[in-house]
């Protein structure tokens, strides 16, 4: 018991402080790195849950893939460093003011209002021999197979918008037109001419 | 007689059409030719009327012609009402329309809107039968305004004079005033007699009389009362008593013969017509007739004061025309309705030969209107001369003439109205009509003098073509001066004493003035001439014509000296007591004053400004801050998201 | 003993400092797009300890597919940042402002 929730601790402390990072690191690539962080530790979190699937799909894919992509895009732009100045915005007070009224709130709601609601006291245990994965699965190709097969479909639009949008065509570029190729006909090419013999002179 | 009452309308409207619309086809001659035959037909046929009445012993008929509506009970319809009166007045208009008609060939040779003046002047006949002709309100009023649009269209005949146009705007405007209060009047006539016809309200009216109405809240009037002077008040613009006569003098910029015609002899007495008419109802209501004499004693006294000092020939006959309604008016109010109408019969007449007396000096003057100008055209127009002299000596009430029976019965039914009380209300009438009497003579004999008599003040010029007027001009003022002689030796007694009205007009007992006078005081034609010697009346008269030769022939100085002596006198005489200013500055001006303000703080400053250009401009302004919200900045926009979300939470957490 | 609550606030912490970090944000475009992600995840830490509280397992099912719309999100979004940036040759949110009523 006291492991978890010294692990809790630690974990949410160190993911507090990435979060943190990732907001006032000056370097992009700085930031990515605390982010990713982040994840992981949200990852071990989840696993104290024991949501372990979605903890591993969360590092596959989201720091395998998007923080990639992040990073990728972040070295591929040429961003001037010295131009991006940092400098305390006119928002910050009011900033700060706003994220310490929506934390009151909250907190308010969770601790105060959930003595009531029966928000408080430990999780109830799993019973033995529950697989996390194999529960999601029997519920997700089942109950919630639509919302799946339109999440395939977000995803392929993804695909299909991330190319159109940064499709573009080099100015003086040589490539085949494959459909004119392929729809030639003879007579756009060849023209048949009878001709006379000559003589042989 | 129902066929005779179609004519007699019609054939003065088919003439006024036919002049108006095909006047130029037809040319002048013919125009003046339908005209008077259409007027003719029905002087013809009016005295026919007249005599079957009279002598044939008809009995009064209400015909309905047309029913034009009948809306929630109430019936609108065309008809004829023919009675006593009704073919008294018939006559008197139809004859002075003849004489005017016949004038018009002469005033009006030369004048490029020859046909267009028939025209009018058969439009007015057609109206003004139709008023007196009428057996409801509504078409009493149709009547009243047409006379009232015709009168119009005559002053601002020649509509190129700047002059002539405010005249005529001044007299349709405050008619307008006068046909207001009418309005009301026969709204209240409708409120509490459900009904627009005269038999209906007649004998309806002894309910009304004990019925009141409350306009201001709290403080009930009699019905009776109310509808009488709202009615009144018509009869106020119409006749153009004070304070609505400022019209009258002005309406002198039309040309000579309507002046004669509407202006002395018809349209003006329409007002008197209507209150004879509705007598039946004045006479439940004996506030009413109070402030009837009452303004008509002011009218008469007063409006002969400004005759004097006027120098424009046709203007003093206009104020003396003022004031003689004024003594109609005043008959009125002492329920002396027969003399009142039969004052307006003998008026009628010698007053519309005064007129065209007047216009046919200015013929021969060359269209100069200054009596200053001129002195002894006795010598060169001798016709007028005598005419003229018979008008203004009926005028002044002189024995034998017309004027004199009809005046001198007046003052003295007036005299016997005690029945109004011994107050301030019968003394302020009966000094009135008494004290008039000088002043009448005083100004009526110094145009005469001035005009005819004296010294020639006229330029050689004029005095080289000064001769008498044509024949189609001298004719009808002949035609006029004889009624104006003798017609009063003949009719007062059967008009006024002999019952000739009988049921056409009603009179209380206890008002009968004339009753009364019957018994006490008549002895016949002859000996009321021979009386008149021991009545202050005839001595005034005579003074003021005395005073008038003085003055003006024999020392002419004396009224310069008294001109200068009493110059405030004079200029509160020449200001017309300021009514004119009153109404014009007070009224009129104060009216478009409102008008101003109301446009320029009402209107540009409230419903454009503030309303309209208001409201748009702080939707442009409230617009242009909240604009400020949209500054491109994405996280501006989700910062304001989040700022939503913790107010909504906020809300949940803490106010609910 | 760690509760319900616990994870409840830890993702609502993480939820107000990503909005700060969106509000503050004054360098670039790269940055917003982070803390989205970092919204996200709080986000999904709050169906993951609601259902495991409740064990209803379609919370956790939820977090698949909001895992799912993130990256195919987070895609587009990268896109566009590189069209952006080709076209305008900076990512500093602050000239971003074209939109402006």
């Amino acid at each position: 018991m006291i492991f978890q929730t010294v692990l809790f601790y630690a974990f949410a402390g160190v993911l507090l402080l990435a979060a943190l990072g990732v907001v006032f690191f000056r370097n992009p690539v700085h930031s990515i790195m605390c982010l990713v962080l982040a994840f992981f530790q949200s990852a071990v979190l989840w696993m104290l849950i024991e949501a372990e699937f979605l903890a591993i799909v969360l590092v596959l894919v989201y720091v395998g893939a998007v923080m990639v992509l992040f990073l990728f895009v972040v070295m591929m732009l040429d961003v001037n460093l010295e131009s991006v100045k940092r400098g305390l915005t006119r928002y910050a007070p009011l900033a700060a003011i706003i994220a310490l009224v929506m934390t009151a709130e909250l907190i308010q709601v969770i601790w105060l209002k959930g003595q009531e609601a029966g928000l408080t006291g430990a999780f109830t245990p799993y019973p033995e021999g529950y697989n996390n994965t194999k529960a999601l699965g029997s519920v997700l190709y089942t109950e919630h197979v639509y919302a799946f097969e339109i999440a395939a479909v977000v995803l392929l639009l993804a695909i299909v918008a991330a190319i159109t949008l940064t499709m573009r065509k080099r100015p003086g570029l040589k490539v085949q037109n494959i459909a004119k190729q392929v729809a030639v006909r003879a007579k756009d090419r060849i023209r048949v001419i009878k001709m006379d013999p000559e003589e042989r002179s | 007689m129902y066929p005779y009452y179609l004519t007699i309308v019609l054939s003065p409207l088919i003439a006024a059409i036919i002049a108006g619309l095909f006047g130029k086809q037809i040319g002048r001659a013919a125009s003046h030719w339908v005209t008077i035959l259409g007027v003719g037909i029905s002087c013809v046929l009016s005295a026919i009327v007249l005599y079957e009445f009279y002598w044939g012993g008809a009995v009064a008929e209400n015909i309905s012609v047309y029913t034009w509506a009948v809306t929630d009970g109430l019936r609108m319809e065309v008809g004829f009402l023919v009675d006593r009166l009704t073919a008294l007045m018939m006559v008197v208009v139809t004859f002075v329309s003849l004489m005017v008609h016949i004038y018009t060939i002469g005033y009006m040779h030369d004048d490029p809107g020859y046909q267009r003046f028939f025209s009018y002047i058969s439009l007015f006949t057609f109206s003004m039968l139709m008023l007196v002709m009428a057996n409801n309100f509504l078409q009493l009023f149709f009547g009243w305004e047409a006379v009232g649009l015709v009168s119009y269209l005559l002053i601002g005949f020649w509509f190129k004079k700047e002059t002539a146009i405010f005249a005529n705007l001044k007299a349709f405007l405050v008619n307008r005033v006068g046909d207001f209060g009418f309005l009301l009047g026969i709204a209240a006539v409708v409120l509490f007699a459900n009904t627009l016809d005269y038999a209906e309200v007649f004998g309806q009216a002894g309910n009304i009389a004990t019925q009141t109405i409350e306009i201001i809240p709290g403080q009930p009037w009699n019905a009776m009362t109310v509808i009488c002077i709202l009615l009144f008040i018509g009869a106020m613009g119409k006749s153009a008593q004070a304070p609505l006569h400022v019209w009258l003098p002005d309406s002198m910029e039309g040309p000579t013969p309507i002046s004669a015609l509407i202006h002395a002899a018809t349209m003006v007495t329409a007002g008197i017509f209507m209150v004879a008419r509705m007598s039946p109802l004045y006479e439940y209501t004996e506030t009413a007739l109070a402030v009837v004499m009452t303004i008509g004693a002011i009218t008469a006294f007063f409006m002969g004061l400004l005759g004097l000092i006027q120098n424009d020939i046709k203007r003093v006959v206009a104020y003396s025309t003022l004031s003689q309604l004024g003594y109609m008016t005043v008959a009125l109010g002492a329920s002396a309705y027969g003399a009142a109408i039969f004052h307006l019969m003998t008026h009628a007449f010698f007053k519309a030969l005064l007129f065209l007396a007047a216009g046919s000096v200015i013929i021969a003057m060359h269209h100069e209107q200054d009596i200053r100008k001129m002195g002894g055209i006795r010598k060169y127009m001798p016709i007028t001369y005598w005419t003229s002299l018979i008008g203004s000596l009926a005028l002044i009430g002189f024995p034998g003439f017309s004027g004199f029976f009809s005046k001198d019965l007046l003052i003295e039914a007036v005299k016997e109205s005690h029945w109004h009380g011994q107050g301030a209300v019968y003394w302020i009438a009966y000094l009135s009509v008494l004290l008039g009497v000088f002043v009448t003579a005083l100004y009526s004999f110094r145009m005469f003098f001035l005009v005819f008599h004296g010294k020639e003040r006229m330029d050689a010029e004029t005095k080289s073509h000064l001769h008498e007027t044509p024949w189609v001009v001298t004719v009808p003022l002949i035609l006029l001066a004889i009624p104006s002689a003798i017609i009063g030796w003949i009719t007062v007694e059967p008009i006024l004493f002999g019952g000739y009205f009988g049921e056409a007009i009603a009179v209380m007992p206890a008002h009968d003035v004339l009753a009364q006078l019957s018994q006490d005081f008549w002895h016949g034609s002859l000996a009321l001439v021979t009386h008149s010697v021991q009545t202050p009346v005839l001595w005034l008269a005579l003074s003021g014509v005395a005073t008038a030769w003085f003055l003006y022939l024999k020392r002419p100085d004396i009224p310069e000296t008294l001109y200068r002596k009493f110059k405030g006198l004079y200029v509160l005489l020449d200001r017309k007591y300021y009514f004119d200013d009153l109404w014009i500055k007070g009224f009129a001006g104060g009216g478009r004053k409102l008008g101003d303000l109301l446009w320029k703080r009402g209107d540009q400053f409230l419903i454009d400004g503030v309303l309209v250009n208001g409201t748009a401009n702080t939707i442009g302004r409230l617009a242009g801050v909240l604009r400020q919200l949209q500054s491109g900045y994405l996280y501006t926009y989700a910062f304001a998201m989040i700022i939503g979300l913790t107010m909504l939470l906020g809300w949940l957490i803490w106010f609910r | 003993m760690i509760g319900l609550n616990h994870y409840l606030t830890l993702s609502a912490m993480l939820f107000v400092l990503s909005i700060a970090g969106m509000v503050i944000n004054r360098r670039n475009l790269i940055l917003l797009l982070m803390c989205v992600e970092l919204m996200l995840l709080a986000v999904n830490f709050n169906f993951i300890a609601f259902s495991r509280h409740l064990g209803d397992d379609a919370g956790q099912v939820f977090v698949f597919f909001v895992l799912t719309v993130a990256a195919a999100e987070a895609a587009i979004g990268l896109a566009i940042l590189v069209v952006l940036f080709r076209n305008r040759r900076s990512i500093n949110v602050d000239e971003l402002n074209t939109m402006k009523g």
